[in-house]
């Protein structure tokens, strides 16, 4: 496939992105990031415990990696390939009889090796999702969903990123949907109340402290410790680590509550159900809320204001952060939907 | 977060993308914003670049010192961790920090030398003579 043939769709999340332009792809004009990301389940909250990413905590405001794009296709009725290899030739000749059959393929890849990206963003990160799409001799044309236009990796570079190692090591994984059928307006309704009502039980009801919207409270919780603990510097690095991976490039914005909001509001269209939108509000107030968290916490992570007080008034965004999120989704299962 | 309010502040990402945020438009509907970037997420990104730097920096007069190997200062330089360079090596951990004493690393073979030195990208000429 050849660049002008390529309709390269920038999004905010890279395996949105990918999900969204291979289905599209397909035919299935209907979809949306934001029905993507709610049809698989992919809002969340999570600190992990005894893991340390670059040196701070490990959290993360969305579900597994592959979780979002594997849900969406379950919930379509479409079939999934994926395929991961031990040999690297194997992997690119697999690759290659892909594309040359005019057939884009999705790639996880690690981003540390990644040239298109900027240098700061490149740490060790396996799970980032990109389309090949096609190729010109050696030189391999790349759709990163994330970027505005398409881009291209040479056949040393594109084997590197989708062999680095590490947690999530990619193993040159590549994914593809198959048999996209007609998506009828009943199976997309049926798709997105599956995905909410899974997105139900990830936020409230998983028995965890660390998990969903009672997770967000642990931080909360931990933030004064981590002053008394480890000294106002290293506490900082923490705050400034918590807001990397909220406005991470990826998020579009707000640790993804903003594409969630977008996606309840699309939601409510389709199944034409008016409710929706107020809790939709609930998830825009939330994403302003985390946005105020980060401001505060730059103060402290610039070192402008850093007594007790001011770590306290950052946890106190993240308490009332919490109560919402609980709220917005009993609110969404006190809705009861159906199909 | 509205349309207006969406940041575009200069950062890292400028001369490569701009990135997709939702925001809320006049109508009150959410639609796809493009952002330079925003200041608060720039100052975290260099916040945590400069730790990088002090801690390399820190490691080198440590290595120069003779207390740990230069393992130790390829391993910061490159952001990785004890899991990042095991899997690139090979070694378990508590090999690795072994071969982070001086002592255990001048004693090293070449063909683990090798395999630090590819996990680095760099020689084993490099690898052994840090300046």
């Amino acid at each position: 496939m050849t660049q002008e043939e390529f309709n390269h769709i920038q999004t905010a999340h890279c395996e949105n992105g990918v999900t969204v332009n291979l289905l599209k792809m397909k035919g299935l004009d209907s979809i949306t990031e934001p029905l993507a990301f709610g049809i698989g389940s992919g809002l969340f909250y999570i600190h992990v415990p005894f893991l340390k990413i670059n040196k701070g905590p490990a959290i993360s405001f969305r579900s597994m990696p592959g979780a979002i794009f594997k849900k969406t296709c379950k919930a379509l009725d479409i079939d999934v390939t994926h395929k991961r290899f031990r040999s690297m030739e194997k992997a690119q000749s697999f690759l290659d009889s892909r594309i040359d059959t005019g057939n884009p393929v999705g790639c996880q890849v690690g981003v540390f090796h990644l040239m298109y990206f900027p240098k700061s963003y490149r740490f060790h990160f396996n799970a980032h999702n990109l389309i090949v799409y096609g190729r010109e001799n050696d030189n391999y044309l790349v759709s990163d969903p994330i970027m505005e236009t398409t881009t291209s990796l040479t056949r040393v570079e594109l084997e590197k990123v989708r062999f680095t190692k590490g947690p999530f090591a990619p193993k040159g994984h590549v994914y593809y949907p198959e048999n996209v059928g007609e998506v009828s307006n009943d199976l997309l309704r049926q798709a997105i109340v599956k995905g909410i009502k899974n997105n139900i039980r990830m936020m409230i009801q998983i028995p965890s402290i660390r998990a969903g919207a009672k997770g967000i409270k642990f931080t909360a919780g931990q933030i004064p410790k981590w002053r008394e603990k480890l000294g106002e510097k290293k506490a900082g690095l923490y705050l400034g680590q918590i807001v990397r991976m909220q406005e991470e490039i990826g998020t579009g914005g707000g640790g993804f509550r903003f594409l969630y909001a977008a996606f309840l509001e699309q939601a409510a269209e389709k199944l034409q159900d008016d409710r929706l939108i107020s809790i939709s509000e609930q998830l825009t107030k939330s994403g302003d809320l985390w946005r105020d968290s980060a401001l505060q916490m730059a103060g402290i992570y610039k070192g402008r204001i850093t007594s007790i007080k001011d770590f306290e008034d950052s946890a106190n965004i993240l308490k009332e952060i919490s109560a919402l999120e609980k709220d917005a989704f009993r609110n969404l299962k006190a809705l009861k939907l159906r199909v | 977060m509205k349309k207006h309010e969406l940041p575009q502040d200069k950062g890292d990402l400028e001369n490569f993308t701009r990135e997709v945020c939702y925001v809320k438009n006049k109508e009150g509907k959410y639609e796809k914003g493009l952002s330079t970037g925003w200041k608060i997420k720039q100052a975290a990104l260099d916040n945590a670049w400069e730790e990088i730097e002090r801690i390399v920096a820190e490691t080198k007069k440590s290595v120069l010192n003779g207390e740990v190997s230069p393992i130790k200062y390829y391993m910061e330089l490159q952001v990785m961790d004890m899991p990042v360079l095991s899997a690139y090596t090979g070694f378990w951990s508590f090999q690795i920090k072994r071969h982070m004493k001086p002592s255990v690393f001048n004693k090293l073979t070449t063909s683990k030398l090798e395999k630090y030195a590819s996990a680095f990208n760099i020689s084993i000429d490099e690898l052994k003579n840090l300046k």
